[in-house]
């Protein structure tokens, strides 16, 4: 039925422009395509899942603990892996994002196996997976509407933290003229850092709930959600965290009538098509400015 | 105040200073002239940390700034307004002011300086809430000196600020420079505009293909035949 799928759709839309903020705002400041973000999305649901099983914390704490590892995860990649590379041209830390992406998934598989797990069900509120609401047949679960709270909560604190606050206003000073905010006596590697650690719990967040809602998590699960959000964050126009959050919501909807319409086989193609249909006719995206080239 | 000694700087295996030695006192007005490519803009680069010399030193008010990185030599108290103004094109006017009071925390001192600063460029005020790229050049030069004052600098390094303006907006500029000047903070200014750099000027120096050709009083300089003929376009 399509108004479910839709309803579906919204649900994982969500989730990537979650993780689609991530990349846009890592790419906003250093230019930098971080391919090693889906490996922190997957990181922040096996984190959560272990504290769970083998901490015994609740689900929530859990939750909040993975974003704070994940957080730290995406700090330590930056000052490892890029920070070395800062004035180097710009492909050496691209291919070191490849590389970084490789390694993290590869650790993931010694550490908890490279078999798909299910995420403990049995740390979440019993409720999650019954019926919130009905609406004219459309089924939704207390989960998805979890899933819709929280991340409009997370997107509307993330563009007060942008918009509002000394540091957010860093950012995005940053992002227009690093040198310029370095004579302003700012710390670039800091503010960087800082990007870097709120992506990444946002990832974190975005993994933990797309485990919880598929029952399912695996060490290669960073590659499709990846794909996915970085398709998102083209679309929205990369280096805009506003475009990101859009190019999420349209991209999951986009899926769900691909699916719904066409075959739920093309469900993984539509974000490919989407994410060539941009490239070639609005290559700077929905809420993009024209692209600087970096020398 | 600030003592540049015998500063050598590179840009990969370009040497654009060749060891060049200046200094400032507090309360003056100095002036770093010279033709394009001299190396102005990289001397103060060099003062900023943002190309670090390779030799030689800079000692400001006793400290040795030589390799601190941009953001603790800001700290100290050293603020450049850069070429070509690199003002934030997406921040409004007055997103551009506060990021210059970046590490500053005294909240009533900021808006204070803020007022204080609208009114020494009443068309800030107008345009607080407008984004830095919609002004104009004249306006952005104010914007990126107003900014750079809301830092409260004890030195504050300008670059060429009449660069492009029209004679009007330049004269308003260099009146503003001299207000500023008068209230305590010490300047060092690069032009290429050396007839009005020298006018407002304490004292001077001449850069050529990074050497420091020609120094002394302002004024005195302005009567130098040499410095007539090559720079202010007398014979
Ligand atoms: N990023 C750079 N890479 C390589 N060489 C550079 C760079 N920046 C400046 N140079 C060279 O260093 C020398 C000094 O340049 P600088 O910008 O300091 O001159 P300037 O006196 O400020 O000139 P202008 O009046 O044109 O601003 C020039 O020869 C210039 O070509
Ligand atoms: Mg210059």
């Amino acid at each position: 039925m399509l108004e479910q799928q839709l309803i579906n759709g919204l649900t994982l839309g969500v989730i990537y422009a979650l993780i689609a903020v991530g990349y846009s705002m890592v790419y906003g400041v250093i230019e930098l395509i971080n391919f090693a973000h889906g490996e922190i999305y997957m990181f922040g649901a096996f984190f959560c899942a272990t504290f769970i099983t083998a901490f015994g914390l609740p689900f929530f704490p859990a939750m909040a603990l993975a974003m704070i590892c994940c957080a730290c995860l995406g700090v330590l990649l930056d000052i490892f892996a890029y920070r070395p590379l800062r004035r180097a041209p710009r492909l050496a830390p691209l291919i070191t994002a490849i590389g970084m992406s490789i390694f993290l998934q590869n650790l993931a598989m010694i550490v908890w196996g490279s078999r798909p797990k299910p995420f403990p069900q049995e740390a979440l509120p019993a409720f999650f997976h019954e019926t919130a609401l009905t609406f004219s047949g459309v089924q939704l679960s207390w989960l998805q509407l979890f899933i819709f709270s929280l991340t409009i909560v997370l997107m509307i604190g993330l563009n007060l933290v942008i918009t509002r606050t000394k540091t957010g206003t860093a950012m995005r000073a940053l992002a227009q003229n690093q040198r310029a905010a370095a004579l302003m006596g700012i710390n670039v590697n800091r503010i960087i850092s800082f990007t870097f650690m709120i992506g990444s719990s946002l990832g974190a967040v975005a993994g933990i709930l797309v485990s919880v809602f598929y029952n399912t998590m695996y060490p290669t699960m960073g590659y499709n959600a990846g794909v996915k959000a970085f398709a998102a964050a083209v679309l929205g126009g990369i280096g805009s965290v506003p475009g990101a959050m859009l190019g999420g919501i349209v991209l999951g909807v986009a899926e769900a009538l691909g699916a719904g319409y066409v075959s739920s086989l093309y469900r993984d193609g539509v974000a490919y098509a989407v994410l060539i249909a941009v490239i070639l006719f609005r290559p700077t995206g929905l809420f993009g400015k024209a692209v600087r080239q970096k020398a | 105040m600030l003592k540049v000694e015998n500063i050598r700087t590179f840009y990969g295996n370009i040497e654009a200073l060749k060891g060049v030695s200046l200094e400032v006192n507090r309360g003056e007005i100095v002036t770093l002239i010279g033709a394009n490519g001299a190396g102005k803009s990289t001397t103060l680069m060099s003062i900023s940390g943002v190309t670090p010399p390779r030799t030689g030193s800079v000692v400001f008010e006793g400290r040795d700034i030589t390799r601190m990185p941009t953001d603790r030599i800001v700290a100290t108290g050293i603020t450049q307004v850069p070429e070509g103004r690199l003002i934030f094109p997406g921040l409004t006017v007055r997103e551009n002011l506060m990021m210059g009071a970046y590490l500053r925390n005294d909240k009533a001192g900021i808006a204070q300086d803020l007022e204080h600063i609208y009114g020494l460029f009443p068309i800030l005020k107008e345009r607080r809430a407008q984004h830095g790229g919609t002004l104009s050049g004249g306006e952005q030069q104010m914007l990126a000196i107003g900014r750079a004052l809301m830092s409260r600098p004890k030195l504050l390094l300008l670059d060429e600020p009449s660069l492009g303006l029209a004679p009007i907006v330049v004269e308003n500029i260099f009146g503003v420079i001299t207000k500023i000047n008068a209230e305590g903070v010490t300047v060092m200014l690069v032009e290429q505009n050396a007839q009005m750099a020298l006018s407002i000027a304490h004292r001077a120096y001449v850069l050529e293909t990074g050497h420091v050709t020609l120094s002394g009083d302002a004024r005195e300089l302005m009567n130098d035949p040499k410095v007539q003929s090559a720079y202010l376009g007398l014979d």
